[in-house]
């Protein structure tokens, strides 16, 4: 029998690695004792051990908007796509994570923040648009809703309001608390509020993590009576939404929903839904896009329980802000139909969204087609702004919220352009 | 001490040079960019954007702790700017000199693994982004701001770390904060 050292089959082994020209791998001194600044073993993409984590983690790294916001002349706005005879222009720019947008009945356009602490008023004067902050030291304010002159903002745990607040936005005083019974979370704990034809205020209460098993309090749209009375369930199995609006004419309600990440590239795409009965639930944990169950607590259930979505939005696309386009500017292939905006997905190698899609519905409510309207905030797969929320102004224009490059643009259509 | 906390809340565009206005953040987070003080971090070679982020959370009170939000109040965002690159350019922290207990370095290794730490902390944990370093951080800082983000103590400027933490235990936040306050 022959014995060798292991510096003698390295040796060995060195030989026949230079010969194939490759390089070895350096000597490990000590199997007893690790070394004093041990790193971590160089990881795969799970399944993939050909794929480094290194090279594709950079890839599926959350994207983190700046604190500060893009300059007005670095806008990109050239690089965006849409159809002949609709244009877009910065409406504002130098607003810091704009988020939610909502339009008083004076015409002020209140725009929130998600990241950072403020919400804003955006006013014209004597043809002068101007910005100024209206509230500021809130907890995540990000939801906001307008009803006969107050403005309701959703923060992390409460929803407070300011009266009269088109009529006081220099000195519009501390917003007064409505609600506060809402838990305390980091994860999705940012609110998307809407206030419905019933006078009733909606709020999105998202699930404390990426996929668990949620807590009685989670995962669900909650509405309340303006005075912050009533609380109850409108819809539950909702992992995170962050856009809903009421059809114009049935006044049914429709909701986009995040899905879950690190489950594939492809799956699951988001969602949306539209509720028929109160109480109904939408899947998660569950069940993922209606049509299959979910790899960690899927097991034993099946996508029948649960009421299906009406179309899907992609994959990690973070579908958001939406709103039923009800003016007249647009042609009338629009009318009626939902704009979404598309905020763009992080946990995908190849990024996809960071656009506007339109939803056109067939009379019984459900979806005909999904169609791009705006495209191209996602650029050499790197993102130089993303649409947040979308919003149609009296004059049937629409804006569009960013809260990458902290701007809001605005979107007009004109047929003479169009039918050149 | 209380004084120099005082001269600097003005501006550190006020001192006389950068150095003079951000001597008291030093005093307490080290000259060299390594605290020598329980439950203060290390800023040493920390990337831009996440320095950016937090001086500005303190500054705007989205984290309100004292001292850091009074002592900033009047900082412009130029002034978080030029402390954000100066504290980034202050050497990386030196890991602790004995190596990680054999079993929890293999169980926090097991945990980067599984809940992908390394994708944005990066695979030395040197940090980028709004990701910060960890290598070398102080066990102690490291322990209190995991704890922080499970309990929803600390605001984060993003959610990716609440959404990381909820399944962990503290068990796990103990083996982690220990292997990388360990790791050069």
């Amino acid at each position: 029998m022959i014995s060798r050292t292991s510096s003698q089959i390295r040796l060995l082994l060195a030989g026949l690695v230079t010969s194939l020209g490759l390089t070895l791998p350096p000597i490990i001194q000590s199997q007893e004792k690790p070394p004093p600044n041990v790193q971590p073993a160089p990881t795969t993409v799970p399944g993939r051990p050909d794929i480094p984590n290194a090279e594709i983690a950079k890839t599926l790294r959350g994207v983190t908007s700046p604190p500060l916001p893009t300059p007005a002349e670095k806008l990109q706005i050239g690089q965006l796509k849409m159809a002949k005879g609709f244009k877009l222009e910065v409406y504002a720019s130098g607003i810091a994570n704009a988020r939610s947008l909502r339009i008083g009945d004076k015409g002020t356009v209140f725009v929130s923040n998600r990241q950072l602490d403020k919400v804003y008023a955006i006013t014209e004067r004597n043809g002068k648009r101007e910005t100024k902050v209206i509230a500021s030291g809130l907890d995540r304010p990000n939801g906001l809703a307008f009803h006969s002159g107050t403005l309701y903002i959703g923060e992390g745990t409460k929803i407070s309001k300011l009266e009269k607040i088109e009529d006081s936005l220099d000195n519009p005083g501390k917003p007064t608390v409505i609600y506060s019974e809402l838990p305390n979370q980091q994860s999705h704990g940012w609110r998307y509020i809407a206030i419905g034809p019933d006078n009733k205020l909606y709020i999105n209460v998202g699930a404390p993590c990426n996929i668990c098993e949620p807590p009685e309090t989670n995962a669900q749209i909650r509405r309340i009576n303006l005075d912050g009375s009533g609380a109850e369930v409108f819809a539950r199995g909702v992992r995170n939404s962050v856009g809903f609006d009421w059809h114009p004419i049935t006044k049914d309600f429709y909701f986009t929903d995040n899905g879950r990440d690190w489950l594939s590239e492809d799956l699951p795409e988001d969602e949306l839904n539209r509720v028929t009965k109160v109480g109904q639930h939408f899947g998660f944990p569950y069940c993922h896009q209606g049509n299959f169950t979910d790899r960690d607590v899927g097991w034993g259930r099946s996508c029948n329980e649960f009421t299906p979505p009406v179309a899907l939005m992609g994959p990690h696309s973070a579908a958001l802000g939406m709103r039923f386009y009800t003016g007249n500017m647009f042609p009338r292939e629009y009318r009626n139909a939902i704009f979404v905006a598309r905020h763009g997905s992080w946990n995908r190698t190849q990024k996809i969204g960071g656009d506007v899609i339109v939803a056109k519905l067939n009379v019984d409510g459900t979806v005909k087609s999904v169609e791009p309207f705006i495209t191209g905030f996602l650029h050499n797969n790197e993102y130089w702004g993303r649409p947040v929320d979308v919003h149609v102004m009296k004059d049937g224009s629409m804006l569009i919220s960013d809260d990458y490059a902290g701007a809001v643009y605005r979107v007009t259509y004109n047929p003479q352009v169009a039918s050149r | 001490m209380l004084a120099a906390l005082t001269a600097l809340s003005a501006s550190i565009a006020g001192a006389a040079t950068l150095d003079e206005g951000l001597a008291p953040c030093l005093a307490c987070h080290g000259e060299k960019g390594q605290s020598q003080i329980a439950e203060v971090p290390s800023l040493g070679a920390q990337p831009v954007f996440f320095l950016s982020v937090q001086l500005l959370m303190f500054r705007d009170k989205m984290r309100p702790i004292e001292p850091m939000s009074g002592m900033m109040k009047d900082w412009s965002d130029d002034d978080l700017r030029r402390a954000a690159e100066a504290f980034a350019k202050l050497s990386p922290p030196n890991a602790a000199l004995e190596p990680p207990d054999a079993t929890r370095a293999e169980g926090a290794r097991a945990l980067i693994e599984q809940h992908r730490c390394n994708f944005c902390h990066k695979q030395d944990f040197s940090g980028e982004q709004n990701a910060p370093r960890l290598a070398g951080q102080r066990e102690d800082y490291l322990l209190k701001a995991l704890r922080d983000y499970k309990n929803n103590n600390r605001r984060a400027y993003d959610a990716a770390m609440a959404d990381v933490m909820h399944p962990l235990t503290d068990a796990n936040l103990q083996d982690l904060s220990h292997y990388l306050s360990r790791l050069r």
